[in-house]
């Protein structure tokens, strides 16, 4: 009989180990499941994740939605981090992400056709106090009547989803639109605009701020003592009350910060990428940066690699959708696997495995 | 806006069955909590069963085959997380999470096929002349074995959880899994089936939105529901009686908002629909508001990982 | 009795190793039917991995048991009730959210139809004086009541060998004479009983045999009332052990006042504090006694900051300091060291550097406007290590794999070292092995001898006489004016901590 048996500490070399463990398990199974498909899973495999970067064809427009999809999802996953280390569940963040977006392009719009320097930026604050305001609401429910943050912030993004629509086909609906549902396209109104700042890369004003997000979460968690007090709550919560650290003001931070870098993330996106709010701006950013932050190990540095990576199955998921016919469905079901055999070989980090008998289960 | 469009009768019929998959699901996942194990896969496990029973019914012609096999479906989706959490120790939350992102993904995989079908219709019970009674007849006694079965099924979980030795087995593996295991339980066993029996219902309650409440095949077509049943598992304090009201009242506010949409309410559509999760936050406030120090009814070792030590 | 007939259960050559350490080293003794026999250790030294093979948890590697002569070899603790073997845990196994008769039948492999149970749970506790509602909730109970419900959970199925881990420390010393009632009672009927116990007193009073555990292998078979508690102390400790030093420096000015604090309970099935007052002088340990569950982590979490007062109901030198959480009170110079070593006192995962950053930032200055200065905590810690002969591969080595002793030394080093006006710890030497008990005692003496003030709450009554200048008592929340330790008798200690007072309860409240 197999066993496990606890390590006296967790193992450095498995806790670096696991996620390339985790991938390469799901590079087997996603195979499988392409071949049980009827695809070649050779070639499925090497369309998602070699040509977007490296096919002559595909690499010159692949390469930069790389940064492109990475951006939010990076920016969304280091603040998810941080509660999840906490033990601070937010998994809300679509909703905050679309709220921040509703709230940057709402105030942008209200000066419409004004152009001045300080639209955008004023723009970027509105959104993310928007993503803010709204994480703020599971935060005060669950300090003030210990209401469960897991499932409010969860049931808020059906909320936002159903307000996007009512803004879309209501308030910030473009009136020379010809009555089709959606805004004014920001990215071409040079005040709101977020632009490629160097061209052919994808890098946008989002992406700067992702990158920025990971070296100050970085700094944070290892020289601050507020994110020393984030990992005790998260390891041993009453040592964290015996230290001094307060449940509440962690509680607020936590969700504060992750939700203004959704609503960040969520600004970022329609004055750029995407261009306008509509009712399917939202691509789900906000769910797979919960699978980027457990992949990255909840760190800053592996979270910034683990956004790359799925950004990439993004891109070539769509390559394999449009070259060989692969649902784009088989890419979210490929996302949420690669979730399970990361949180499976996780268990080595922790714990040894060994043969023989010795307790009764 | 014409309230008199609304027939009371087809409000309660629907309402009826609009609370059933919520029911199923709150139970299965009540039964799985009173084990101590967290399994926010809900959602996922409600849409896997739904286009599962969906594409079986559709295959095979029989809405019971759908339901089995849907119910099934949920049931095998579980055990992935049930495998995670009680042999290699995962975080509760970060799998559940991860079996409703698989599950929203491998459904709408599985159903590309099944979109726009029409799936065989359910038989509604023909309960003799209680369902010729004026207004009950037709609100409450003409509705398909489902909506009863959930009903008994309630029944039966209060029964099994108060009255039977392996429910008290299975309250006890929830309030202090050391302590169990000390007296010789099996901890990993007990919670397995647990896990597996939520899987089957939230699996059944999916199958019979795509079959019964719809009924036909859309991609993220549970719409929450995983979710709402959770919140009525809180909503309810841990007791089965109290889950019945929870999904009659979730189910209620969801027909009532639906009914007003039809009716031509003065109110946005999309207020309307977002109204069933604002309610249900709300419920959630005062429920947690409620709660005193002395009265917590979670189960004491819920959510927390359960290694053997030896 | 013991030579002629067969022996109950014949434990020969039982060995278990677990990787690094050898729990039992070939282990062999008898249990005799109708003796009371008692297994002595010190921490680590085998014990628990012993009765957990008895009791069909723990498969041993090499040897092998007989009961009454046949081979004996359970895999499940089902297996060992069935031969009639019944164990009292000494982390009670019971369920708080369930009553008395389910947590009973829980315990059953058959248990008969919920009334009957109930009938024969109340006959049983009439029989043996263990007064018993078996429709109360287990949370509700004192220690001493839930220990009733394990006892009669193992009557209940009529065992002949009785296993007790630990039965008193959780009693008074009136409820541990009734429990002596109670198991002479049993012996008389012929049923063994398996005592494992540090208690050397009551071993001598109790017990017809002793085997003596150090290290996993037995040093000693000997019949304790021919031995004395020193020699007993001895063989299981394997060194001579000397009284802590005493300085004697008590009556200082005043430090730490605290005045009609009143407190709801920290969780669920806890204590509220009633009206607790004391005053601690420099130079001084205030000892504090009680049964387990009286309110004492609740006193600690008031007097650390965990939980809050009015200002003016605890006062530190004066100043009110009821309404400061633990950083402000650590800034002041009032330190507090938890029972709970894991996950409490220390994060279980996180190096013994981040665990002194824990609680020292304040006082040590490891961290400059928010930033922590790791170098400066590494140092830290270094000293805490050097100083309290702390064993560790080093300062980076995770907190739970230190051994129980070697980590409480850390953090009532941790503790010491921010030199704290006055220093309250709880259980300071639970589970921790004779050497570095001895040591921590004597660095608290110390610590008061240079005009600190400190508290000690301890369920160890034996620690309380050894270190307390006075000594109090905490029952139901509410803590006794305190008395000069001094010349303090057992009797006069037990009805400080509230005699048998539950047990009158327990008899108000007839079925």
């Amino acid at each position: 009989m197999i066993r496990l048996e606890k390590r006296p500490q967790p193992s450095r070399a498995w806790s670096w180990a696991t996620p390339l463990l985790a991938v390469a398990l799901t590079l087997l199974a996603g195979g499988l499941m392409f071949a049980a498909l009827g695809k070649d899973p050779v070639a499925a495999l090497r369309t998602i994740f070699l040509d977007p970067l490296f096919d002559p064809q595909f690499a010159a427009y692949s390469r930069p939605q790389l940064l492109v999809k990475a951006g939010p999802l990076i920016l969304i996953a280091v603040g998810l981090s941080l509660g999840f280390r906490a033990g601070v569940w937010n998994i809300g963040a679509e909703g905050q992400y679309i709220v921040g977006a509703l709230c940057g392009a709402g105030a942008g719009l209200a000066l419409y056709p004004l152009e001045a320097w300080w639209i955008f930026p004023m723009m970027v604050l509105a959104g993310a106090a928007g993503g803010f305001l709204w994480a703020m609401i599971p935060a005060i429910l669950r300090i003030r009547f210990n209401t469960n943050e897991i499932l409010v912030s969860l049931l808020l993004v059906y909320v936002a989803e159903n307000l996007l629509a009512s803004m879309a086909v209501g308030r910030l609906r473009n009136p020379e639109g010809g009555g089709f549902p959606g805004s004014r396209n920001l990215a071409q109104w040079s005040s709101s605009a977020n632009p490629e700042l160097i061209p052919g890369t994808g890098m946008h004003w989002g992406v700067a701020a992702a990158f920025i997000a990971v070296i100050l979460a970085y700094v944070l968690l290892q020289r601050h003592l507020m994110g020393f007090h984030i990992r005790l709550a998260g390891q041993a919560p009453r040592a964290a009350r015996f230290a001094g650290v307060r449940p509440a003001v962690l509680v607020a931070f936590c969700l504060g910060v992750s939700g203004a870098l959704a609503g960040l993330a969520g600004i970022f996106e329609v004055t750029g990428p995407s261009g306008q709010i509509s009712i399917d701006f939202n691509v789900g950013y906000g769910f797979t940066a919960i699978i980027v932050a457990f992949l990255g190990r909840l760190h800053p540095v592996g979270i910034l690699f683990a956004g790359l990576l799925l950004a990439l199955t993004y891109i070539g998921g769509e390559l394999a959708s449009f070259m060989l016919n692969i649902p784009a469905a088989a890419i979210q079901a490929f996302q949420g696997m690669l979730l399970f055999f990361l949180l499976a070989v996780d268990v080595l980090t922790n714990y040894r495995i060994r043969r023989g008998r010795t307790v009764t289960p | 806006m014409d309230l008199t469009a609304i027939s009371p009768a087809l409000l309660v019929a629907s309402l009826m069955v609009g609370a059933t998959p919520l029911l199923l699901a709150a139970l299965g996942e009540l039964v799985v909590e009173k084990a101590g194990v967290l399994n926010l896969g809900v959602e996922g496990m409600m849409i896997v069963g739904a286009i599962c029973g969906f594409a079986a019914a559709v295959q095979t012609g029989s809405p019971l085959a759908g339901f089995a096999f849907g119910a099934l479906c949920g049931a095998g989706l579980s055990m992935i997380f049930a495998v995670l959490t009680q042999v290699m120790l995962s975080n509760q939350v970060a799998t559940g999470l991860a079996l409703t992102l698989f599950g929203l993904g491998l459904s709408s995989l599985v159903g590309q096929g099944y979109i726009g079908i029409k799936p065989p219709p359910t038989v509604r019970l023909d309960l003799g002349p209680l369902s010729d009674i004026p207004f009950l007849g037709r609100a409450v006694f003409s509705h398909d074995w489902v909506v009863y079965g959930s009903i008994a099924l309630t029944a039966a979980v209060w029964w099994f959880l108060n009255r039977s030795r392996a429910g008290l087995t299975l309250r006890a593996v929830g309030e202090n899994h050391d302590a169990a295991h000390a007296l010789g339980i099996r901890v990993v066993a007990i919670r397995f089936a647990a896990i597996a029996f939520g899987g089957a219902c939230a699996g059944l309650g999916g199958a019979y939105v795509s079959l019964v409440r719809v009924p036909q095949w859309t991609e993220g077509m549970t719409a929450g529901a995983g979710w709402i049943a959770l919140a009525i598992v809180v909503f309810a304090s841990w007791r089965p009686a109290r889950v019945l009201v929870g999904a009659y009242l979730f189910g209620g506010v969801t027909v009532l908002q639906l009914n007003l949409q039809a009716a031509g309410s003065a109110l946005p559509v999309e207020y309307l629909s977002m109204s069933p999760y604002v309610v249900t936050i709300v419920v959630l406030v005062v429920m947690s508001a409620r709660r005193g120090a002395r009265s917590t009814a979670a189960p004491a070792s819920l959510g927390k990982p359960f290694h053997a030590t030896v | 009795m013991e030579d002629g007939t067969a022996p109950l259960l014949a434990l020969s050559g039982l060995t278990k190793s677990y990787p690094g350490v050898r729990a039992n080293d070939d282990v062999s003794f008898a249990i005799h039917a109708g003796e009371v026999h008692a297994l002595l250790g010190e921490n680590g030294a085998g014990k628990s991995t012993l009765v957990k093979t008895i009791f069909g948890l723990v498969a041993p590697d090499a040897g092998e048991m007989r009961l009454a002569g046949k081979p004996f070899a359970p895999a499940s603790p089902q297996e060992a009730r069935a031969a009639g073997i019944g164990m009292v845990f000494q982390h009670f196994s019971l369920f708080d959210a369930l009553d008395v008769a389910e947590n009973v039948a829980l315990g059953m492999d058959t248990p008969p139809p919920r009334r009957v149970l109930q009938d024969r749970i109340a006959s049983v506790s009439r029989e043996y004086g263990l007064p018993l509602d078996p429709r109360r909730i287990v949370g509700d109970l004192s220690a001493g009541e839930r220990q009733r419900v394990e006892i009669v959970r193992c009557l209940l199925g009529a065992p002949r060998l009785l296993i007790m881990d630990e039965p008193t420390s959780v009693l008074t010393p009136q409820e541990v004479a009734l429990l002596f009632a109670t198991l002479r009672q049993l012996t008389a009927e012929g049923t063994a009983i398996l005592y494992i116990s540090h208690k050397l007193d009551e071993i001598r009073a109790l017990c017809d045999r002793a085997t003596i555990l150090r290290g996993g292998r037995v040093v000693a078979s000997v019949d304790p009332r021919e031995s004395s508690a020193r020699d007993l102390a001895e063989m299981m400790v394997g060194e001579a052990l000397s009284a802590p030093a005493r300085s004697g420096a008590a009556g200082g000015g005043e430090l730490l006042e605290v005045d009609a604090l009143s407190l709801p309970p920290a969780h669920a099935f806890g204590t509220a504090l009633r009206e607790v007052s004391l005053t601690l002088r420099a130079g001084e340990v205030l000892g504090i006694g009680g049964v387990a569950g009286n309110g004492q982590d609740e006193l600690l979490a008031a007097l650390s900051g965990e939980m809050r007062a009015d200002a003016g109901r605890i006062r530190l030198r004066g100043t009110g300091v009821g309404r400061m959480g633990p950083v402000a009170r650590r800034a002041r110079g009032l330190l507090a060291a938890p029972e709970e070593r894991l996950g409490h006192a220390a994060a279980p995962d996180m190096s013994l550097t981040e665990n002194a950053v824990l609680s020292a930032h304040t006082r040590k200055r490891l961290a400059r406007r928010g930033f922590i200065d790791w170098r400066a905590a590494r140092a830290f810690a270094d000293a805490v290590i050097d100083r309290f002969d702390v064993r560790t591969p080093s300062s980076r080595t995770a907190a739970r794999a230190l051994s129980g002793g070697n980590l409480q030394k850390f953090v009532i080093g941790r503790e010491i070292m921010q030199d704290p006006v006055v220093l309250v710890v709880n259980q300071p030497t639970w589970g921790v092995d004779a050497a570095a008990a001895a040591a921590i005692r004597q660095a608290l003496i110390d610590l008061a001898g240079r005009g600190a003030g400190v508290i000690v709450i301890s369920q160890d009554l034996d620690e309380l006489m050894e270190v307390s200048d006075r000594f109090a008592a905490l029952n139901g929340g509410r803590l006794s004016a305190p008395r000069p330790a001094a010349g303090l008798s057992v009797d006069e200690i037990g009805l400080m901590l509230g005699g048998t007072h539950d047990m009158e309860a327990a008899h108000a409240h007839p079925h």
